[in-house]
């Protein structure tokens, strides 16, 4: 199978691979790239482990085609701490409230919620849930998780208003 | 399971999309969001050796509606964009809640309403409201383009009418005339990321005096497409509907159901359920085209 020449654009550097087509970008990203946040549960969409946002939505980078990813911008769990010191008020609520419990599901259930406080920065109780619908705990550590994120959206919104 | 190979083909009009079809006539799949068909391949369901990607084509993504001619619905839309779209989401209720409610948030953010009604599943969510609201298929081939009516298109779990070399170019949606109302309501164990066991839809048009101009009933789940129930809709048309007559119509709809017994849910719950979620809809739907404007 001949390899093809993509750019992938992941947390804003510029990547050049030569990948086979039948790869997923889970597997690029991760093998590839080197970048192992990404995590690999179910392999069919079902579980949110591999969720990163892509041209500003959340997708299943299990079920999209490296190539699909070329010269789109996408956004992984790397790329959201501002620097190596400071994390993102998302993973930072995660750690304050709990909400890592064997930790394979946080990443993705972090990239969600980044999408859902993206769209909707205010979100109900139920609009968390329903916002973290396609992504499983097996720890079934919910309630911390949900709890993380509603205080991410609070202290986000509070930092937006001084800032 | 080891994905099988294949070449991917990236065109960006709808001309090359159709060109390659036809070259590779032998062994292709289109591609949009990939969540059922990549699945399939990484299960050796399907394998064909090339697959023609719709993402970068032009123009396909757009949602557009105008007063009159109703609703279109590109190719390539995906289904959180149709969900949000606020023309859907005040005159095409039913639809804006299959688009906010099935499967997950990323396979919405991938997934096509086209993809979803071309995989043809028995418990498409998308279909059974869009059989409601009167949709058609606009597909187009080489050197040819047709308008195949949704209640046409369906031929049984995974089958359609559509011929190889054909691809869904959009959905069309008929205009919402005023004292309308519509609904799609469904069932499943966990109401999230699962497929829905019961899927009812309804869309109702009253005239001045509150008689029933035009109404169409569909089901998804209960059967081996998705189907409308031509038997309930007559007993509601010409009517005044009241509890009575809504039930008479549901039960018609039980009638038009052919449910099995599956591991989501049994043939006997899925008929009593096609009874209740009918009346629901029905008495929803009323509510709404009695409310005036859609």
């Amino acid at each position: 199978m001949a390899k093809q020449n993509i750019e992938l654009i992941v947390n804003g550097d510029r990547y050049e691979v030569a990948v086979e087509p039948n790869r997923m970008l889970v597997d690029v990203l991760r093998e590839d790239l080197g970048l192992t946040g990404t995590k690999i549960g179910c392999a069919q969409g079902d579980c949110g482990a591999c969720t990163v946002i892509m041209d500003g939505v959340s997708i299943s980078s299990c079920l999209t085609l490296a190539v699909e990813a070329h010269q789109r911008d996408l956004t992984t769990i790397e790329g959201l701490a501002t620097s190596p010191q400071e994390l993102h008020p998302i993973q930072e609520s995660f750690v304050q409230h709990g909400a890592v419990q064997c930790g394979y599901c946080t990443p993705g259930m972090v990239m969600s919620a980044k999408h859902l406080l993206d769209n909707n920065p205010k979100p109900s109780e139920q609009e968390i849930r329903q916002g973290l619908s396609g992504n499983l705990c097996r720890c079934t550590g919910y309630n911390k998780i949900v709890e993380a994120i509603g205080a991410a959206a609070g202290k986000m919104a509070s930092s937006a208003k001084e800032g | 399971m080891a994905m099988p190979e294949f070449q991917v083909h990236q065109p960006k009009t709808v001309e090359d999309v159709l060109d390659l079809l036809g070259r590779h006539r032998s062994s292709v799949k289109l591609l949009c969001g990939g969540t059922d068909l990549l699945i399939k391949m990484r299960a050796g369901a399907q394998t064909p050796e090339h697959l023609v990607s719709l993402n970068r084509v032009a123009g396909l993504k757009t949602i557009s509606y105008a007063g009159g001619d109703g609703l279109v619905i590109g190719g390539a839309a995906r289904i959180s964009q149709v969900g949000k779209t606020a023309e859907v989401r005040r005159l095409y209720p039913g639809l804006a809640h299959a688009c906010s409610v099935m499967a997950t948030v990323q396979i919405r953010n991938m997934g096509t309403v086209a993809g979803n009604l071309v995989n043809a599943a028995p418990s498409a969510d998308t279909a059974a409201p869009l059989l409601a609201y009167g949709a058609s298929l606009v597909a187009v081939e080489r050197g040819g383009r047709r308008q195949i009516k949704l209640v046409d298109f369906f031929t049984g779990p995974g089958l359609t009418v559509l011929e190889p070399g054909e691809m869904v170019e959009a959905i069309r949606v008929p205009d919402v005339s005023p004292r309308s109302g519509s609904c799609y309501l469904r069932l499943s164990a966990r109401s999230k990321v699962d497929i829905a066991a019961v899927g009812v839809a309804g869309f109702l048009n009253l005239d001045l005096e509150g008689k029933v101009i035009r109404c169409r009933l569909a089901l998804g789940s209960v059967a081996p497409t998705p189907l409308r129930c031509p038997e309930a809709e007559q007993i509601l048309e010409g009517q005044t509907p009241d509890e009575k007559l809504i039930a008479q119509a549901a039960a018609a709809c039980v009638r038009a159901s052919r449910p099995i017994d599956d591991l989501r849910a049994t043939a006997a719950y899925r008929r009593a359920m096609v009874q209740v979620l009918a009346q629901r809809v029905l008495t929803q739907s009323l509510d709404m085209a009695k409310g005036g404007t859609p």
